[in-house]
């Protein structure tokens, strides 16, 4: 009964590995500059400073930092430790296919998202203030998956 | 507005209120419209000759029919015959129509009407017959200043609309919206504002700044909207006859979503904070504000039920925007949509009965309605993208907007206003002067 069990789980995992390493190839051959709906490429990115990128990207109806989002916001974090002096304004953006209002709420998540991750690398939340701009001002006007990817961010911009 | 509006309205004759050959069922798509003739207002020669020197609107009679006329068409319902084809003269017909003539044109119902000038102002009489009856169904007279005249084509298409139908119109009504020009990641945005068949456009900010969502009080001139007014996203109050603005509340974050309650004395609206969106209210006479939602999910797009004892409102807290209706006091929060997709933008009919919605299904939107208990829903239109549904009145027509895909350098983009009917017939744009967003429907001006 036990042994039985047990194979079933081991089919199962199996299969279902192979199904995600397909998908994984899937998705890759079709952008390689999205990953499981991510944006993963530089288009748009711009720099705070030298090695410290701007913008992190979510995935559709998102707001969970992905592991490249996290070093990004460390390196950002790193950056606001050593000027102490500066504030930012964290801008949290939608993709244009959603309900204006709902965006302007996935905006705002968006962008705590990350001033929460700031936070917990020693920045006071009294140099983070926040803003959303749900769907209003996409960076890419494109009408596809790839433009939608990079228009769900959340950009670190110099307030001062 | 102007307020100097003043509507003398008195019966000229009984209205006769025995039974009628012509009834128009609003309630199913309307197939076979009603054939109706508009014969165009005549005026006596003086008048003419006066109304050319004080006003400088020629033809007043007949632009005020073809307001008429043009109102009538576009329901759907109704099938304003070819004016050519018009055997009889406008003022033989007002006072006693040959019967024969309009049935040899196959038309059922009749309008005749004259203009007159008396004391600086128009004296707008018509009435309506019904041709196979061969009587008078209404007459009515309307006196304002010249400047009126389009109102006075819209009261009157409401007065016919509701006696033909037998549910009030909407005509005499205006349409708030965003005006949008610009490339999409440049978009200028303004408030404007137009009478229901897209004429007076006005446009009541200058684009300086992002403005969204506008939305008439059902109760007077005063208009909710959202404005990044110094990058601090939040709900206005705006009074469209004084034009001067308020900032809703005291909120430490954006406020968004608003609306007015059914008495006009309350507005609904979400407020971010650190991640999450809750609604609350603020009471514009006293200034109190109510926390409505209290969880850790985003709730927006609030909207009263008529008698302002439920609030419809949309929420991901199943992990997916759906849709909710809850007591005003914010308790016995219920899920009403289960169908496949997700849902958005609910809002509720003047009528009670049906929340209308947006729906995103496999990469398409939906504007729908269901009942308010979620079941009966039904798909009114498909398309690439579209949204925020707001209805008539009388809660027989949406009007909503549309956006076009853009290839990658941004052409091919445009947001227009569109209306259908409930029963999913009847679905047109709307004209606008620029692109345009978010509308919100008045409503009817007098009454």
């Amino acid at each position: 009964m036990i042994s039985i069990k047990i194979l079933k789980n081991v089919f199962l995992v199996f299969l279902l590995s192979f199904v995600l390493s397909a998908c994984a190839t899937q998705t890759k051959k079709v952008d390689s500059q999205i990953q499981g709906d991510v944006y993963t490429g530089t288009d748009t990115v711009e720099y705070l400073a030298s090695g410290v990128p701007d913008r992190v990207f979510f995935a559709t109806n998102e707001s969970v930092l992905t592991t490249a989002s996290r070093d990004t916001l460390r390196k950002q974090a790193a950056w606001l430790r050593k000027n102490s002096d500066i504030t930012i304004v964290l801008e949290g953006h939608a993709d244009e296919r959603g309900t204006r209002e709902y965006n302007l709420a996935l905006g705002e998540r968006r962008a705590n998202a990350a001033k929460d991750y700031l936070m917990t690398y020693g920045i006071s939340s009294d140099r983070i203030s926040v803003i959303s701009y749900g769907k209003e001002r996409p960076v890419d006007s494109g009408s596809n998956p790839l433009a939608w990817s990079k228009n769900r961010r959340s950009v670190s911009v110099k307030a001062n | 507005m102007r307020k100097i509006l003043l509507f003398i309205l008195f019966f000229l004759f009984n209205v006769s209120k025995a039974y009628s050959l012509i009834e128009v069922d609003i309630t199913r798509g309307n197939l076979n419209p009603l054939p109706i003739a508009v014969s165009p207002l005549f005026s006596d020669s003086d008048t003419k000759q006066e109304l050319d020197n004080e006003t400088n609107i020629i033809k007043l009679g007949e632009k005020i029919s073809e307001v008429v006329e043009n109102n009538l068409r576009r329901t759907g319902l109704f099938n304003p015959l070819e004016k050519n084809a018009f055997l009889q003269n406008p003022d033989v017909a007002h006072l006693k129509p040959r019967f024969e003539d309009w049935k040899l044109i196959k038309a059922q119902a009749l309008i005749t009407g004259q203009v007159k000038f008396v004391d600086e102002k128009l004296r707008v009489e018509f009435r309506l017959w019904d041709v196979l009856a061969a009587k008078e169904l209404m007459a009515l007279a309307f006196t304002t200043v010249p400047e009126n005249w389009r109102r006075v084509g819209h009261i009157i298409s409401d007065k016919i609309y509701e006696r033909l139908t037998g549910e009030k119109g909407y005509f005499d009504t205006r349409i708030i919206y965003v005006a949008e020009q610009g490339p999409k990641t440049k978009r200028i945005k303004k408030l404007a504002i137009m009478d229901q068949d897209s004429f007076n456009t006005k446009y009541l900010t200058l684009g300086n700044e992002l403005v969204l969502t506008p939305r008439f009080n059902p109760t007077n001139q005063m208009v909710t909207y959202l404005s990044y007014f110094k990058n601090l996203p939040r709900v206005y109050l705006l009074d469209i006859e004084t034009g001067i603005q308020e900032v809703v509340g005291d909120f430490p974050g954006m406020t968004f979503a608003p609306r007015f309650s059914p008495d006009g004395k309350k507005i609904i609206m979400s407020f971010a904070k650190d991640g999450n969106s809750d609604i609350y209210t603020m009471n514009l006479e006293n200034r109190i504000v109510n926390r409505i939602t209290n969880h850790p999910s985003i709730d927006t797009s609030p909207s009263y039920s008529p008698d302002g004892k439920f609030i419809t409102f949309n929420s991901d807290r199943s992990g997916f925007q759906q849709i909710y209706v809850m007591k005003s006091d914010g308790t016995n929060v219920k899920r009403i949509s289960f169908g496949k997709g997700l849902y958005g933008t609910p809002v509720w009919s003047p009528r009670g009965d049906l929340i209308a919605f947006t729906k995103l299904h496999k990469g398409k939107f939906y504007i729908g309605v269901m009942r308010t208990d979620g079941s009966g829903e039904r798909l009114l239109t498909e398309n690439y993208y579209q949204e925020a549904p707001s209805w008539s009145p009388n809660g027989r027509v949406l009007i909503f907007y549309r956006e076009t895909k853009s290839n990658s350098e941004g052409k091919g983009f445009s947001a227009k206003l569109w209306s259908i009917d409930l029963t999913g017939y009847n679905e047109r744009q709307v004209p606008t002067e620029t692109d345009g967003s978010d509308p919100s429907w008045s409503s009817l001006l007098s009454n």
